[in-house]
């Protein structure tokens, strides 16, 4: 049996993101994409269900960006054992999850993984998260928020955080859709090498998918928030604006 | 017709949580111009005395046995359940651990619009506009929604309570659970509470909390003098947390704890969302980020675009001498 990974490429959100001229999206040129930081915990909670169960770990992703088989040699060279590319029309655009979940269902169904994982959410999920979405389409129990997982016989136990630190335990029956919060451990790091040895080792397997009739997320209009908030500026060398705090703080009592 | 707002109820343990009444203050608000009536869906058992304090129109109350703890799966077959029955024109569900297993999978299954993470909703031209909070809180996404059925997920604190009318429900409508209840695959196991912290973030008069600009484990020495000299307490962001340098009980946000001191002194957080929920209510916050567009600005009062480890040596200097 195996154990299916989504990875999805988002806008790194730590860089500056511009508004193209159409408003309903980023520009998408200007825009450097990073794994899903919650998508990499979900690999990294699958490579330790692995190491205690003897899964094999599948990732597989829709190429939306012309740059997954990156993310997917990572993957491999992390200790992933099959790597599946969803290939389509669909570069350079922006899926709303629904039309992803959409094309990704009926491959998921065909690897038939005793577990999904992916990331609780993603940047750029305007209509929800994947896990729940998936987990409809396909008609699998799914849970989200999770922190910790172990496989037993025909069902996976997990952990889902609920707030200020409360934990819920759930047991969902096999197959089930997960969306991983933080994996066990910290996700793993590998080495460049490793990396390039897998791309001359591994092949990433092509699946030619149909474009979804409603791809993109419904929405009139992108903008940044109000002009930088309320926020007043503090300027000048450090020590200067230490003083200004300082100030501040005098002012309040608290200081 | 614009007849029904279906609003999903959360609780735990039977204490309504506080998004709950947000949510109904902020169906009233859409509800009273369009003459609808707003309806809120208790899930639980034995919480027929919560389900009489929910200050909706009508309070639906489903009650099962597997519906005592939440059960994702219950509680998805249920809201969808009663969505057909009711036929709502809008859906309003908490943008919560709990609430982002249901939105999603019931909007997905009845076929439903679904905008997520909505922090406003405000009519505009004439139009019911929500508006969504993405890319880590940098954009918002204006969505239009109809009159013909679509489900908000609402981030928790984005609206007041206080527009939830204080008076009990007019009218508590029982339902019958629907009969998925008693074949699910899903089962809930329990609740475990955290333990008792060395410190309560939540009391704390000043915090001096740190992101991942802090780069290091070591780095967090830093930190610790600077709290030492400014009478604070230190808090994180939830990364350092979840790399084990710091308990869970010093966690600020959505999954941590929310905290309302009178100074929160941010350094190296970018003010994702799921932060902010924890700490946008206190008195005085003051960020020190590089990056000048960081959401962190859109909350605090004051803000610094520097490195922060030039800021807290400085200040660490003036404290110290
Ligand atoms: C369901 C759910 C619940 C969550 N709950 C929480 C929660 O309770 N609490 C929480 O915090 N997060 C929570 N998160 C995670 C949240 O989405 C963000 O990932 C997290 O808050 C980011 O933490 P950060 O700001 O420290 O890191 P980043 O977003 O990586 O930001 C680091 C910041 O440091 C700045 N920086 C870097 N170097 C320096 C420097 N030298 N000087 C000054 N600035 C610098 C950068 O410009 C950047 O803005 C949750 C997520 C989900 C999905």
């Amino acid at each position: 049996m195996t154990l299916a990974v989504i990875l999805k490429q988002v806008p790194d959100v730590v860089e500056e993101l511009a508004i193209d001229p159409s408003g309903t999206d980023l520009d998408r040129d200007s825009v450097s994409y990073v794994v899903n930081e919650f998508d990499e915990h979900a690999l990294e909670e699958a490579l330790l269900l692995r190491e205690a169960t003897g899964e094999d770990v599948v990732v597989v992703g829709v190429d939306t960006t012309g740059e997954l088989d990156q993310a997917l040699y990572t993957a491999l060279a992390k200790g992933a054992q099959r790597a599946v590319k969803l290939v389509g029309d669909v570069e350079g655009s922006w899926l709303s999850t629904r039309a992803l979940a959409g094309l990704l269902a009926p491959v998921i169904r065909e690897l038939s993984p005793r577990l999904v994982l992916t990331g609780v959410q993603a940047p750029d999920d305007l209509d929800g998260q994947l896990a729940p979405t998936l987990g409809a389409l396909l008609d699998w129990p799914h849970t989200g928020v999770v922190v910790g997982t172990e496989l037993a016989d025909g069902l996976v136990r997990v952990r889902k955080e609920l707030w200020g630190g409360i934990m819920l335990d759930l047991e969902l029956a096999t197959p089930a859709v997960l969306g991983i919060q933080a994996a066990r451990a910290t996700p793993r790091y590998v080495p460049v090498g490793r990396v390039r040895q897998a791309m001359r080792e591994s092949t990433i397997e092509e699946v030619e998918v149909e474009t979804p009739v409603e791809s993109a997320p419904k929405l009139s209009r992108l903008r940044a928030p109000e002009a930088a908030g309320r926020a007043e500026m503090l300027t000048g060398s450090p020590s200067d604006v230490v003083e200004r705090i300082l100030e501040i703080l005098r002012a309040r009592g608290l200081y | 017709m614009a007849e029904r707002i279906l609003v999903l109820a959360e609780q735990l343990e039977g204490q309504l949580t506080d998004v709950t009444l947000e949510l109904i203050g902020v169906a009233r608000r859409l509800a009273a111009p369009r003459g609808s009536t707003v309806d809120a869906l208790v899930l639980g058992e034995g919480v027929s005395a919560l389900a009489a304090t929910v200050p909706a129109d009508r309070t639906l109350l489903m009650e099962h046995p597997a519906l005592r703890l939440f059960n994702p799966e219950a509680a998805q077959r249920a809201l969808e359940a009663v969505a057909r029955e009711t036929s709502p024109w809008l859906v309003l569900v908490p943008n919560t651990s709990l609430g982002m297993d249901v939105a999603a999978a019931v909007a997905t299954r009845l076929g439903w619009p679904l905008v997520a993470y909505c922090q406003a909703i405000e009519e505009r031209d004439g139009q019911l506009v929500a508006t969504s909070q993405l890319f880590g809180g940098k954009i918002l996404a204006d969505c239009p929604v109809g009159t013909d059925h679509a489900v908000i997920s609402v981030l928790a604190g984005a609206f007041s309570s206080e527009a939830a009318a204080p008076e009990p429900p007019a009218r508590i409508e029982r339902l019958a659970p629907p009969a998925e209840l008693d074949g699910l695959r899903v089962r809930a196991v329990g609740l475990e509470r955290p333990e008792a912290a060395d410190v309560d973030i939540t009391r704390a008069e000043k915090i001096v909390a740190v992101g991942r600009g802090i780069e290091s484990k070591e780095n967090l020495e830093l930190a610790e003098e600077l709290a030492e000299g400014l009478g604070a307490v230190v808090a994180a962001s939830r990364p350092l947390v979840d790399a084990g340098w710091l308990p869970r009980s010093r966690q600020v946000g959505k999954s941590g704890l929310k905290v309302k001191p009178r100074l929160y002194l941010a350094l190296g957080i970018s003010g994702a969302p799921e932060h902010l929920e924890g700490m946008r209510d206190a008195e005085l916050i003051i960020a020190v980020n590089t990056d000048p567009k960081a959401p962190i600005f859109d909350v605090a009062h004051y803000g610094v675009v520097a490195d922060l480890f030039e800021v807290a040596e400085a200040l660490q200097e003036r404290l110290g001498g």
